[in-house]
């Protein structure tokens, strides 16, 4: 045991002692939701809508026809409660819905005055704000209409909701991906360049011929960087709680737990990429172009995974990043506990114990 | 201690150790000796355990390399070729992590690398990077010995040395046989091969020859000499345009020749000739050969 | 009396209170192989520096292949030749290539190029391999053709930085060999070096202690001066007194 803590102090001086490797670790969140906070544009296209027509009648299928003739929309009509509808914006089914209320076209006939309501899943925002606006220019073509055939002017007001993230907050999409993002960067990066430096110093050797156990010094690199990772998942959500006004809606005890989790995941990675690499240029282009990319690809805050094609979508299902942004989506902003998650964390669950697997398995206890 | 190790070791298309064999004695200072290539670490790697021969069968003070690595590696001090420490921690966080991972602690066999520890004492709490490469050596040895092993293996540890801190070295490793610790020690530096009980001379994955170095110099089989002359290169060109000559090679400031089937009138043939060349000044003088000379003839059988 | 190629009065570095080099002054000549010694952390590296024009000296004055090292940088790097013990081939490159490549950084017209990589590839027996990639070369013929490519623009002194560690005893005399074939066609030679086996190969050496050179003769000279067998034996004398421990 004293083995093992004097091995994790060393880790530490390690870290401590360069400051390349301190700015990497807490530099990079920071900079990160700053710059994330900034530049952002998403697509809609394909985006799934529902629309639940009470009203049925001319109205409210003309309008519906307009929106079904827009090829940004995917376009589900069913009569749903406003339950049910909660319930597909929570499981993440369902972009946007629209209501028509039960007298839609009697009201806008003889009160001259009718109301569309339009829910919007903004934990989005910038797809949420697209929708809406999508669909209220609809409806205002739709008047326009009307106003030239008749003379006495009809108004549709479409009443906008917007889930989870009333004002529109960018910073509930983008504070999950730098998550992801940043655990990526210091835990695959970190231990595997960090392992890889000891190949290149010739210390590995001498950690190998010594009898501390070859399985010990997987863990040992594993824990500072783990405990290093939750240290960067605090100065996170720190930062946005305090400097973005964004809550934490969930249980903050499940959201470290699912982090420690896809943060183990990250190291299994980095561990494995160090068995397979001899420099630390490589073990570092390999985290970078290995693990960087997809995880700003195929995580979804950058580009809206359902806008790829199904290749890529795909692909994406690979990537343990995704599944870490969807619990956080979930657990921080939705406000969801486990039971809703279960799937995700399972997923992740899964990934970690396969790359860990493979990573002790390929972890040579000689040198070649 | 070490028995009978035969082994070919392939790695690809390149044999690194060709039908190896070897047996160290308990408490010797033995040398393997030969240029880069030859196939040293590899000898080393599969000795400490850390990689494995693909025939051939090795034992280190008596255990298997292969099925009973760990007890192996419990046993030995070792010193790879690049000095192997943590270049950002202090020179005492080095020893103190390297003795605990050893499981051991620094008081327990302080004895042991005192002497050496001492020298490197007063830097202490400088970064292990910033020391001259003498004191890297030294504080390597240090952390090789740390958890008093029975037989150190130290790989090329005077390479990148200077003079005085080589010296130094080999003086602490006499120290250290006479406490009874079994040295095997890599260099491809000739001129250290006579501070080894017994050498190995290494070319390519094989043995040139193993013995004493007194006995390996005995058998050199023919006479050497030195010439020495004011242009050492054209004295060279002479030398080897005669046919009385066997070899001439520059060795420092001389040339070191050898004659084909030499009679008693062989030499003064060939300084005869030479002076005819218009060498006028020559020295010339028998010698007795170093380690060097036994090489490259070794090399050219 | 020759022209020296290499010409140091009182030469100094000083990094601000540290003297790295502590006025030297030293002679060599075209076809003198000079040796060039001294412990870790002695000054070496700093005092071939300034010779080799990429390094400004403090105080004193040095002249190389009859250029000022203060003024004249520039006319230095083109008429020095170097070689560190790492070779500095492109291993990704073939033989050919590196030596077409050198030839061209010093500004060779393309019929020069070509006749001298000719020559040379001729000279060293390396036909079969020009195209070949340097990595796949033995470490003597790395050597080689490092030393020969060090030499391909003709230079007045060529500097050599530890050139024969690790390899073979045989390798090492051809190696020397080449050496004194370059210097019998007068091309002053200035090597580094901390083996002392390897200074006895050179015509004058200068051992340096803390900055100082305290020591310039042949080794036979020295040998005598400090009644010792070895060379070893002399620099130990010397350089046991030093107190820096630098690097």
């Amino acid at each position: 045991m004293k083995q093992f803590f004097t091995f994790v102090r060393k880790e530490f001086y390690h870290v401590f002692r360069d400051p390349k490797t301190l700015l990497m670790l807490f530099g990079i969140p920071v900079v990160q939701i700053v710059l994330f906070g900034f530049a952002l544009t998403n697509e809609i296209k394909n985006s799934k809508i529902v629309v639940a027509d009470y009203a049925h009648d001319n109205a409210s299928a003309e309008i519906i026809n307009k929106i079904k003739a827009s090829a940004y929309f995917d376009i589900q009509e069913s009569l749903m409660s406003h339950e049910q509808i909660e319930e597909a914006f929570r499981s993440g089914k369902i972009k946007l819905a629209v209501v028509f209320p039960a007298n839609f076209n009697n009201d806008l006939v003889h009160l001259n005055h009718a109301q569309i309501q339009v829910l919007a899943d903004a934990s989005d925002p910038n797809t949420a704000t697209a929708l809406t606006n999508y669909i209220s220019s609809i409806v205002n073509d739709y008047q326009m209409a009307l106003l030239k055939t008749q003379q006495i002017p009809y108004r549709i007001v479409p009443e906008f909701r917007m889930l989870y993230n009333p004002q529109l907050k960018g910073a509930t999409n983008f504070v999950p991906g730098v998550m992801s993002l940043v655990m990526m960067l210091v835990c695959v990066m970190m231990t595997a360049v960090s392992i890889v430096r000891e190949k290149e110093l010739g210390t590995m050797e001498i950690l190998l011929v010594s009898p501390f156990k070859p399985i010990l010094v997987v863990i040992s690199k594993a824990v500072p960087y783990l405990f290093l990772s939750l240290v960067n998942l605090t100065t996170i959500l720190l930062l946005s709680v305090f400097l973005l006004d964004l809550p934490i809606n969930g249980s903050i005890l499940l959201l470290y737990a699912e982090s420690s989790l896809f943060i183990l995941t990250c190291l299994a990675v980095g561990l494995l990429i160090s068995t397979k690499t001899d420099s630390q240029q490589a073990a570092m282009m390999m985290s970078l172009m290995g693990m960087m990319l997809p995880t700003l690809l195929f995580t979804g805050f950058l580009f809206p995974i359902e806008n790829m094609p199904w290749p890529l979508q795909a692909i994406s299902h690979f990537v343990p990043s995704r599944w870490y942004y969807i619990i956080v989506k979930s657990v921080m902003i939705k406000g969801l506990g486990i039971s809703q998650i279960w799937k995700e964390t399972l997923i992740l669950f899964g990934m970690m114990l396969f790359f860990l697997g493979v990573s002790i398995k390929s972890f040579k206890i000689r040198l070649a | 201690m070490l028995n009978h190790i035969t082994k070919t070791y392939n790695d690809g298309d390149i044999v690194a150790i060709d039908d190896f064999s070897l047996n160290v004695e308990k408490g010797e200072l033995f040398g393997l000796i030969g240029p880069d290539g030859a196939g040293k670490t590899s000898i080393f790697r599969i000795l400490t355990t850390l990689l494995l021969p693909d025939k051939g069968m090795a034992t280190v003070v008596g255990y298997d390399v292969v099925k009973e690595y760990n007890a192996i590696r419990g046993c030995v001090g070792y010193m790879p070729g690049r000095f192997s420490l943590y270049q950002d921690l202090s020179v005492e966080e080095n020893l103190t992590f390297f003795a605990t991972v050893f499981g051991t602690t620094i008081q327990e066999n302080y004895y042991l690398i005192k002497e050496i520890y001492e020298q490197i004492e007063p830097f202490k709490n400088r970064r292990a990077g910033k020391l001259s490469g003498g004191m890297k050596q030294k504080l390597a040895l240090c952390c090789a010995l740390i958890h008093k092993p029975e037989v150190l293996f130290l790989d090329e540890p005077t390479t990148g040395v200077d003079a005085v801190s080589r010296k130094e070295f080999w003086e602490m490793l006499k120290r250290l046989k006479a406490q009874g610790i079994t040295i095997l020690v890599s260099t491809p530096y000739m001129d250290e091969a006579t501070l080894c009980d017994r050498i190995a001379l290494m070319q390519a994955g094989k043995i040139l020859s193993l013995d004493t170095p007194d006995n390996i110099v005995k058998a050199y089989p023919v006479n050497l000499y030195a010439f020495k002359d004011e242009n050492i290169y054209t004295l060279q060109q002479n030398i080897l345009a005669n046919e009385l000559t066997e070899s001439c090679f520059p060795f420092g400031e001389n040339l070191h020749v050898t004659l084909k089937d030499e009679t008693d009138s062989s030499l003064q043939d060939l300084l005869k000739s030479l002076k005819e060349r218009g060498h006028e000044q020559i020295e010339h003088q028998k010698i007795t050969p170093v380690i060097e000379d036994c090489f490259i003839r070794l090399m050219k059988e | 009396m020759r022209e020296p190629v290499i010409k140091t009065e009182k030469l100094t570095k000083r990094f601000g209170d540290f003297v790295a080099v502590n006025e030297i002054s030293f002679e060599t000549y075209p076809g003198e192989i000079f040796g060039f010694l001294g412990a870790n952390g002695a000054g070496k590296t700093t005092a071939m520096r300034m010779l080799c024009g990429l390094s400004i000296p403090t105080s004193g004055k040095a002249t190389v292949a009859g250029f000022d090292v203060f003024t004249h940088r520039d006319d230095i790097k083109q008429n020095i030749g170097y070689m560190s013990q790492k070779f500095s081939l492109y291993e990704d490159l073939t033989v050919l290539e590196n030596i077409e490549f050198y030839a061209g950084i010093y500004g060779l017209t393309d019929r020069e190029i070509k006749d001298r990589t000719d020559e040379l590839i001729q000279k060293l027996g390396l036909q079969k391999e020009a195209k070949h990639l340097v990595a796949s070369l033995p470490l003597g013929w790395k050597q080689k053709l490092a030393f020969s490519v060090a030499l391909i623009h003709r230079p007045k002194v060529v500097f050599l930085d530890e050139p024969t560690s690790g390899v073979d005893p045989v390798t090492r005399r051809q190696f020397w060999n080449m050496i004194y074939e370059a210097s019998a066609n007068g091309v002053g030679i200035f090597v580094t070096t901390h083996y002392m086996d390897e200074s006895e190969y050179c015509h004058r050496i200068s051992i340096m202690v803390d900055g100082n050179i305290e020591a310039l003769d042949t080794p036979a000279n020295l040998k005598k001066k400090f009644e010792a067998d070895s060379m070893d034996e002399v620099f130990y004398q010397l350089a046991r007194g030093a107190k820096r421990q630098a690097d």
